[in-house]
Order: structure tokens, then C-alpha cells, then sequence
């Protein structure tokens, strides 16, 4: 009796244990994408004069006299102020009171690291953003070929994976483990000849090398497909059959309304897959206004030099629509992260 | 009869060729046909503007016995590979193993981890650049606190690799999830059993957990470290393999060779080597196999 006691009041320090451990380590996801927020909402001047904060935050700088002039952080008879500087003669500089102007203090120079700052929300950084680079043209673009690929990879994919899920003939079990090869296969092998391929018949600089292959089955997605379908009853299809249906129908009418999770999952894969490519994009397309979001986003560095704040914004808008379809669908992700992770 | 039978064989069949179709032509236009190109202008001098010219096995001799680069992308990669592999293994694995706990808040907590593998690289590098730049980032501050003064990360030829496996490891959700559900699969009466014999958490960690998890573990790894040879987004975005080709991963000297210096057969070269490492790793994982693969789903007669 009493270990089962002492047993359980261990397991519950532990979770709480686990649980400080966690939340601790949940700080290194959370803080960089805080930054990342804050960077987004500071003005430019800032981003690049005062240390990251976790607010944003801009050079507190204020009228007096009708000159605009420096905030700092001084101490006055042993209380912190926040004091403008109304006249700077040599050791000793004028300062006001930035409520009350009138209230005037003559204390030493003030070291220009002592500036304060204050809270200061630019949210046109987004609008700005999306207007001075064409970043709103950008994620059109990327989502044509979202649309495209998600439409191709799954259409072929789930036609494929049929074949091999239903039909057997001499070769098939061959053909499938020549598909699993693939899947381990670099990319990096296919690479340049697949580039040249394109850029010989006028595909260079286009969307067409980003879709086209889409058309012609993935071999992960078709792995995925068809372990989904050999788990459906065949005694569902040859219903079917005897009602009259084709293959096709049995696909379209029996396989795929059973096979709705695996669907959701290889179309969410796909989608974020795109959204956030870069190396495909980065290679085919030269005109700017073909540029995906992932492309797009290098302009604030390079055309714009250094505009770290509308930089961070564009991140920010190209972040949210993967994570915001991760929380909504998240239980497919984790089923597709899984397989993948235990397949053979 | 039997004619009858042998008939609905055929039209069976056309249908499963018509089905198949899309992925034979994909195969043979996407996969087989680059692979044997590939292999032929790694046998060539090939700009990729004027016809490749044969020159035999040179592409593979200079990359094995005249080229320095070659032999630092590989160590580049090798110990990034053995650095942040390891690392966001035990890291990965940590993580599962504290959810496992079955603490409140369980899903919250995962899909929080979970939350940088389903971001762009492109934003990961954006994000970490400004956490590690040299004035204004945070990373230098919190040094600053510590009475240390933090390096220019990305331009000095030290500390540009340290950043880039600090990185990769805000992604070690990934890894978790597969952890966690390994953990999960892992049967309770094996937990009870070693209980009644009074081991501790530490010993049914070590006799319990680990062995049962070794399988998923050991495929992560290899996985972890064939994916280091595709790694690209990031350090290209980031240090584009500088400085001083301190950060030359494999994959962006593949990359540089056959995009900008124009060397479309030595990087094709540098692929088949990439295609032989993989290869090595994953005879690696299938000589391991029959440790740890279960097959299920098996076609059933029809």
C-alpha cells in the first residue's frame, strides 16, 4: 500500500519536474519568434540604432523650445528621470522635464548610451511591405504554383497508388521497388540534367519546371497513398464492381471518401512544401515577376538595402499562413511526420 | 471460359498501366533519364551553354586528389553532420521523453515544438540573423551579461558554423514527434514489469526505453546525416558558404560549381560522390533492418 502511494507521489514531481523543464525549453521557440514580431513593428531608424527588444521600442526623442531633441536616462537627487537636453555647454548640459518644460535641471554631460526609448508600434511596416517591394504579387505567385503542384501531386499520386494498391500483375512488385529506391535518391543527382532539360526547351524562367513534374506522381506520396488504401477492405471495391462501377469509379466512389485523412495530409504537405520552397525558385526563375514569396523576400536586403524592418514583416506574412494551417490541421501533420518517421 | 477470364486479365491490365502511366513516364522523363545524363557529363567538361567534351574519369580524379574545396565541404559537412546531429538527437529525444510524462497541457507543448519544422528556412534565416547580428542582436547582449563580447557570427570564419548548428537546432521538433511517438508505442506492461523487479526511472529508462527506441533513434541518425548533404537554405541565405569557405557545405559547392562557375560536370561529378555517401548510409539503415523493420499491410489475393 505504501509503495503504490509513494509511487505515485513520485510520478507526480516528476510531471511537475518535466513540465518546468519544458516550459523553460519552450522560451528558445518562443523568444526568436517574439523578436521576430517585435522586429516587424519597429521603425527603421531603430532597427538598426537600438539593441532587439522585446517590445518595440524607437529613441525617445521630444519638442522643446520647438527644437526636437534627446531623451536620457538621468538621475536626479537619487530618483531615475527621463530628461530632454535643452542646451549642451561643455561639462554641464540644460536639461527640461518633456511633461513640463519649465522645470529645468543643470547636470553633468549625458553619455549618449543613456538615451531612452519608448514604446513606438509601426504596424505600416506591413502595408509598407507589401508596397514599395511587389510582395503582395509574390505570394499570388506562389500560390498559382501552390495550387497547380497540390492539384498535380495528388491526382497523380492517388492514380498511382491505386495501381499498386489493387491491380497485380508480373513486375508490379519490381516497379514498386524501383519507386522506394526512388525516394532515397538525391535530388542533387537529377539536378543538372533536369535543369538543362528545362532550359533547352524555353522552360527557363518560367513556372512550368516548379509544376509540370508535380504531374507525374511522387513516390513518397504514392508510398503513402497506397499503405492507406491496402487497408481498405477489397470487399468494399468488389461491391462496387458488382453494382456496375469501373475503376475509376471504385477509386472515385469507394477508395478516396475512405481515404480522406491521407488526401488532407500529402495536400497540407504539399502546400507547405511550396509555400516555403527555395531552391526551385531560386534556380528556374530570373524575372522578378515571376519571384515566389521565398525569393521575394531577399529584395528588402538587396534592392532595398538593410530594410531589416519590412524584412521581418514579409517573414512574419510568409510564416503565418504554414503555421496558421498547422494549428488548424495539425493532427495530419503529425500523422504524415510519423510515418515517415517509422517507415520501411 | 478460360478466354473469357484471360480477356478480363487484359483490359485489367491496361487499366493498371493506364494508372501507373503517370509515374512510368515521370520515372522515365524525371528520374532515369536525368540519372543516366547526370552520369554522362560527369565523365564531361560541360559548361551547360556549349556541348559537354569527354574527358574520363578527370572530373573524379581533380575532385580526389586536386581539389582542396572538395575535401573541405566534405569535412564542413561531416562535422556539421556529427555536431548538430547529435545534438538535436539527445535534444529531440529529451523533449519526448519529458512530454512523455504525460504533463498538462501535452499538446500545446508539441505543437509549440513542432512549430519551426513547418517554417520556411528562408524566415529561419531571416529570424537568426537578427538575433545574431553583432551590435543590435540579442544572442551578443545576453554574452554581453556574461561579461563575454560576442563575435560578427556570420562574418567571422570561427563562429559562422557554431551559428548555423544553433540554427538547425530551434528545429529539433521535427525529430521529437517521431520520438514521442515511438515513446507512446512503447507497451506499459514493460514499464509494470520492470517495476514489480524495482528498477528506478533511470534503470527503465536505460533497460527499457532506450533499447525498445534504438531502432527509431538509429534511423534519425542516419537520416539526420544524409539530410546534412541537402542542407542549403540556410547557410546560403546566411553566408552563401563564407566566410572564407568556412561554411562551404557540400550541397553549396555543388551548387556554386554548377550555377555560377559554370563547372556543370564537375558538379555533376560532386553529385555521384553525394549519391555514393547516401548510398553508404543507407545500406547503412537496411543492413540494421532486420533489428527493427515490421512490415504490415501486405497485398492480400484478390
Amino acid at each position: 500500500m505504501s509503495s503504490i502511494l509513494s509511487s505515485s507521489r513520485r510520478s507526480r514531481w516528476e510531471r511537475r519536474v518535466a513540465l518546468i523543464l519544458v516550459a523553460v525549453g519552450s522560451l528558445a521557440i518562443l523568444v526568436p519568434l517574439a523578436y521576430l514580431v517585435s522586429g516587424s513593428l519597429t521603425s527603421k531608424e531603430t532597427i538598426k540604432t537600438v539593441p532587439q527588444s522585446l517590445v518595440p521600442s524607437e529613441t525617445y526623442r521630444t519638442p522643446i523650445d520647438g527644437q526636437i531633441t534627446f531623451v536620457y536616462n538621468m538621475t536626479v537627487n537619487g530618483q531615475p528621470r527621463q530628461l530632454a537636453v535643452v542646451e549642451k555647454n561643455g561639462e554641464n548640459w540644460v536639461y527640461a522635464n518633456p511633461d513640463n518644460p519649465a522645470e529645468r535641471y543643470t547636470l553633468p554631460a549625458a553619455d549618449p548610451s543613456a538615451r531612452a526609448t519608448k514604446l513606438a508600434f509601426h504596424p505600416e511596416n506591413y502595408s509598407t511591405a507589401l508596397t514599395k517591394s511587389p510582395f503582395g504579387s509574390y505570394m499570388l505567385n506562389t500560390l498559382v504554383i501552390l495550387a497547380f503542384v497540390t492539384l498535380g501531386t495528388v491526382l497523380s499520386s492517388v492514380l498511382v497508388a491505386f495501381a499498386f494498391a489493387r491491380y497485380r500483375f508480373r513486375g508490379m512488385p519490381l516497379l514498386f521497388m524501383i519507386l522506394l529506391s526512388t525516394v532515397m535518391l538525391p535530388s542533387q543527382v537529377l539536378l543538372i540534367p533536369t535543369f538543362v532539360f528545362f532550359a533547352n526547351i524555353g522552360w527557363y524562367n518560367t513556372w512550368l519546371p516548379l509544376i509540370v513534374p508535380a504531374f507525374f506522381a511522387n513516390a513518397w506520396d504514392v508510398f503513402l497513398f497506397r499503405q492507406f488504401f491496402l487497408a481498405i477492405p477489397l470487399e468494399l471495391d468488389e461491391a462496387a464492381k458488382i453494382d456496375g462501377c469501373g475503376p475509376l469509379r471504385v477509386l472515385w466512389h469507394v477508395i478516396l471518401p475512405e481515404s480522406l485523412p491521407v488526401v488532407l495530409t500529402v495536400t497540407l504537405f504539399t502546400m507547405i512544401y511550396v509555400w516555403n520552397d527555395y531552391f526551385g525558385p531560386l534556380i528556374y526563375l530570373k524575372d522578378r515577376a515571376l519571384f515566389t514569396v521565398a525569393l521575394g523576400l531577399q529584395d528588402f536586403n538587396a534592392l532595398y538595402f538593410q530594410q531589416s524592418h519590412l524584412q521581418a514583416a514579409g517573414a512574419l506574412m510568409m510564416l503565418l499562413p504554414p503555421v496558421l494551417v498547422f494549428f488548424f490541421a495539425q493532427k495530419y501533420f503529425i500523422q504524415g511526420t510519423v510515418v515517415s518517421g517509422v517507415k520501411g | 471460359m478460360g478466354t473469357i477470364t484471360s480477356q478480363r486479365r487484359k483490359v485489367e491490365a491496361r487499366w493498371a498501366l493506364a494508372f501507373l502511366g503517370p509515374w512510368i513516364v515521370g520515372f522515365l522523363a524525371f528520374t532515369l533519364g536525368p540519372m543516366v545524363a547526370s552520369l554522362f557529363f560527369s565523365f564531361t567538361r560541360y559548361t551547360g551553354t556549349s556541348a559537354p567534351v569527354w574527358i574520363g574519369l578527370d572530373n573524379y580524379i581533380t575532385l580526389l586528389t586536386g581539389d582542396p574545396k572538395f575535401w573541405n565541404s566534405m569535412g564542413i559537412t561531416f562535422t556539421f553532420a556529427f555536431v548538430a546531429v547529435p545534438l538535436s538527437l539527445v535534444l529531440g529525444f529529451l523533449l519526448a521523453y519529458l512530454l512523455n510524462f504525460k504533463i498538462p497541457g501535452m499538446k500545446v507543448w508539441r505543437t509549440l515544438f513542432y512549430l519551426p519544422s513547418v517554417i520556411s528556412g528562408v524566415v529561419v534565416a531571416i529570424l537568426w540573423r537578427g538575433l545574431f547580428d553583432e551590435k543590435f542582436g540579442v544572442v551578443n547582449f545576453v554574452l554581453s551579461w556574461l561579461g563575454m563580447v560576442g563575435p560578427d557570427w556570420f562574418t567571422n570564419s570561427q563562429f559562422a558554423l557554431v551559428a548555423l548548428v544553433l540554427i538547425s537546432l530551434w528545429g529539433v521538433g521535427g525529430g521529437m514527434i517521431i520520438y514521442l511517438a515511438g515513446l507512446q508505442g512503447i507497451p506499459t506492461s514493460l514499464y509494470e514489469a520492470s517495476e514489480l523487479d524495482g528498477a528506478g526511472r533511470w534503470q527503465q529508462l536505460t533497460r527499457v526505453t532506450l533499447p525498445m527506441m534504438s531502432p527509431v533513434i538509429f534511423y534519425n541518425l542516419i537520416i539526420g546525416i544524409i539530410s546534412c548533404f541537402q542542407y542549403f537554405t540556410e547557410a546560403w541565405i546566411l553566408t552563401k558558404g563564407g566566410p572564407d569557405d568556412a561554411t562551404l557545405f557540400y550541397n553549396i559547392y555543388l551548387y556554386k560549381n554548377a550555377f555560377l562557375y559554370g563547372a556543370m560536370g564537375y558538379a555533376s561529378a560532386l553529385a555521384w560522390v553525394l549519391f555514393f555517401v547516401v548510398l553508404v548510409f543507407t545500406a547503412l539503415v537496411f543492413r540494421s533492418s532486420s533489428m527493427w523493420v515490421y512490415y504490415e499491410g501486405e497485398v492480400r489475393k484478390s
